[in-house]
């Protein structure tokens, strides 16, 4: 918020103020009141609490003592929360008051206006304002399945649940037993490197096959160019247990089942459609010229490809190479036809681990994944940008 | 004792000596085993696995947590030809599909089967839980119901009766149940009136099936349905649940090993069995191993050990008197199998002729009124 002031501000009639604040109490409470038990009651202390504070606040308070209300109400919001629930509830109740602190007087004197443009209208403001909440609330709704997964973790029980002891941030309640589970037990390490032995070698078949055939079918003189790219992007449209019955009995008839190479060549099979995909969008702006000019200079295809075509199209490839790496090491369903159980991989054996023993090591599991994930998307992306930055193609 | 001990040393020789024999003998030496998981596989696997891999050098076992849908991989293993199992647990009921269907071998018990250590003929020993021919029983267990003993209203009486599933008022609260008929209508109707002895000839009819269904209404709206064996227990641990049907193995890790707040009702509850099936056409050399191992982990000894590890009964008659105590918790196993005479007052057999018979009627009618 470091924007100028565009707007020049002034204080809000009371009515307002304290309209939009008994609203966003009674949001609150109802959220407070449910888990308490009783959501209309929780609705109506909020809306009830906050009206009189906005009240309190501007008509006897005034912006002088906006700091001591604030740190007023954090008090009381500590103290309320710990009375309610322990130290879950002081953190909750502090975040509560130290947010409505400021939220009075960003309402009441029409800071919410500073930064905007004076022509908007009141609708336009409202929507600037909720625009940005709806996409937070798409951002929790998103995340929040993946965040209650990790602290469920660490729990020091056989069960996805939060206990007491968790919800009390005690210490017993916690553990890492789960992740010693994890790394130790040999079902689970297993899997772990039966994962990595296939998807690797998967996505490497994947990208050489997947970009070649979007070189060659971005060529304009391939026939029956559309049935073509049709039949090999089939394994992405077709349901997957169809594609992984099918497998199943053609790899059974020449020996493939049960293989390391038959799930390998499988997984290969799925991650091409996302290689041809993706690499097909880059080459879109890819300019033909520049393969002439490199023929022009004396250079056969292949350096061509290697020195000029490929060094361009690169972020596709590397996009749909981790496409398919992803594809192949997330894969459950092809695994349980093709598979064997010598060569169970990761979500083979959360998959069995789920619905035999609801057990959090799968959450342990889960949570080193994501990690990784988060780790691998991170660096693609810095080297992404160094290598544009390198090139000159962005700014900065 | 010097003689038990020389006894013990000649035993231990002849059966290394067996070992070393057999597997110079046309005997593959690595089985895929197929089980349920969990606590379950793992009692298998430390009751018959590990002495078994240990008598026997350079042989391995690997598990396939694949029993669940057993019959149908088992169908597409046959039409592709190409079997990758050895030996798979399987529930007496999927069990005698698969011998109708001749994806399991059929087998000669007594040939096949050590004896009890009295001489007694295996199929004597197992009696009448040899329900099919290819059936190889190794347990018998029991779907109950497990209650939150928190939960329990105040004044109430613990639930000990069946039919305080259905008693709303009484105790409300939540109720898990297996996604399908069997065990649900028949209790239901047990809690309609029905005699117990007359369960299946009102089952039977249109009726009947209408009356159990009419009984589960009452409660649907508090019922949470299970599909897998973890489910319940879960449920339980998360207080979600007031009370909920499961495999009684399964309850018993949720009350001992897990100490949560939870009680067993086995009233009414349902047996059933849980065996090994060798599936038809393996190649010699591996059915020669599946066959020596499964005398092993079928005899006497070694049913009462997986008893050390879980609270399943053993399915030969042999085997009772040597269950212990638990492998670490040291508890008396006895009182926890579904066969102790505490615990098996009121008691059902799964009807294996009965629901095969209308397995499908009712199963189609039960799909409906959920969906209703």
């Amino acid at each position: 918020m470091s924007e100028a002031i565009l707007t020049p501000i002034e204080k809000k009639p009371i009515g307002f103020t304290a309209g939009v604040l008994a609203a966003a109490g009674g949001f609150a409470g109802l959220f407070l009141g449910t888990a308490q038990g009783s959501g209309l009651l929780g609705v109506v202390i909020g809306a009830a609490l906050m009206a009189a504070l906005a009240f309190v606040a501007m008509e006897m308070l005034g912006e002088g003592l906006e700091k001591s209300l604030r740190w007023a109400m954090i008090a009381i919001g500590v103290v309320a929360g710990f009375l309610f629930n322990g130290i879950p509830g002081l953190i909750m109740g502090g975040l509560f008051g130290w947010f409505f602190g400021w939220f009075i007087y960003w309402v009441g004197m029409g800071r919410y206006r500073a930064h905007l443009v004076p022509y908007l209208t009141p609708g336009q403001v409202l929507w600037h304002y909720s625009f940005r909440v709806i996409c937070g609330a798409i951002f929790v709704f998103l995340i929040t399945p993946i965040i209650v997964v990790m602290p469920l973790s660490f729990n020091a029980e056989d069960f996805f649940t939060f206990t007491p002891e968790m919800l009390s941030f005690d210490p017993a309640g916690y553990s890492l037993k789960h992740y010693r589970d994890f790394l130790t037990n040999p079902e689970w390490t297993n899997a772990v490197k039966n994962s990595l032995m296939v998807a690797p070698v998967a996505t490497l078949i994947s990208v050489s096959l997947g970009t070649l055939a979007a070189i060659g079918l971005s060529q304009s003189h391939v026939p029956g160019k559309r049935a073509i790219m049709a039949i090999l992007i089939s394994p992405m449209i077709v349901p997957l247990i169809i594609s992984a019955t099918g497998m199943y009995f053609f790899y059974s008839k020449i020996g493939l089942v049960g293989t390391y190479w038959g799930i390998v060549l499988a997984h290969a099979v799925l991650g091409i459609p996302f290689v041809i995909i993706t690499v097909t969008a880059t080459l879109v702006g890819f300019d033909r010229s520049l393969t002439r000019a490199a023929a022009n200079m004396g250079a056969n295809p292949v350096t061509t490809f290697f020195k000029v075509q490929m060094p361009l199209i690169l972020p596709g490839v590397i996009s749909g190479g981790l496409f398919a790496f992803i594809t192949s090491f997330d894969e459950v369903v092809v695994v349980l036809f093709i598979g064997s159980a010598e060569l169970q991989t990761l979500p083979w054996q959360m998959f069995t681990g789920l619905r035999e023993q609801i057990s959090p090591t799968i959450l342990a599991a889960a949570t080193i994944l994501v990690a990784i994930s988060i780790c691998l998307l991170t660096s693609v992306e810095i080297l992404r940008r160094r290598s544009e930055r390198l090139r000159g193609m962005s700014p900065g | 004792m010097r003689l038990s001990k020389t006894l013990l040393a000649t035993s231990a020789l002849t059966v290394a000596a067996a070992g070393a024999y057999a597997a110079g003998h046309g005997m593959a030496d690595s089985m895929t085993l197929v089980s349920w998981g969990g606590a379950y596989q793992e009692s298998q696997q430390n009751a018959y696995v590990e002495p078994y891999v240990a008598m026997n050098e350079g042989v391995s076992a690997t598990w396939d947590e694949s029993s669940a849908e057993a019959v149908a991989k088992l169908r597409a293993m046959n039409e592709a030809g190409n079997i990758t199992w050895d030996l798979v647990d399987v529930v007496a009921s999927d069990a005698i599909r698969l011998c109708d269907e001749g994806l399991a071998m059929e087998v000669d018990h007594d040939e096949l089967l050590a004896p009890a250590p009295d001489g007694t003929d295996a199929s004597d020993d197992f009696g009448d839980l040899i329900v099919s021919d290819c059936f190889i029983p190794q347990i018998v267990y029991s779907t109950t119901f497990g209650y939150r003993t928190d939960m329990v209203p105040e004044g109430a009486d613990a639930p000990s009766d069946i039919c305080s599933v259905f008693d709303l008022e009484t105790y409300p609260g939540k109720r898990a149940l297996e996604k399908r008929p069997i065990n649900n209508m028949e209790w239901a109707l047990l809690c309609d009136g029905v005699a117990k002895e007359d369960v299946y000839d009102v089952l039977e009819t249109d009726e009947g099936q209408d009356q159990a269904l009419a009984k589960l209404d009452t409660i649907k709206d508090e019922v949470i349905w299970w599909s897998a064996g973890a489910d319940t227990p879960q449920l339980l641990a998360d207080g979600e649940i007031f009370m909920g049907s499961t495999y009684n193995g399964r309850l018993f890790s949720v009350i001992e090993e897990q100490d949560q707040p939870v009680a067993m009702m086995w009233d009414a509850q349902v047996f059933d069995l849980d065996g090994w099936i060798i599936p038809e056409g393996l190649p010699e050399d591996r059915l020669a191993r599946v066959k020596d191992f499964v005398r092993f982990a079928t005899d006497t000894q070694r049913l009462a050990d997986q008893a050390k590890y879980i609270s399943y009964g053993p399915a030969r008659e042999s085997s009772a008197p040597l269950v212990s105590t638990h492998a670490e918790l040291g508890i008396e196993m006895a009182p926890h199998m579904p066969t102790d005479p505490n615990n098996a007052q009121n008691t059902f057999l799964y009807n294996y002729e009965f629901w095969a018979d209308y397995r499908d009627d009712i199963d189609a009618k039960f799909q409906a009124w959920l969906a209703q």
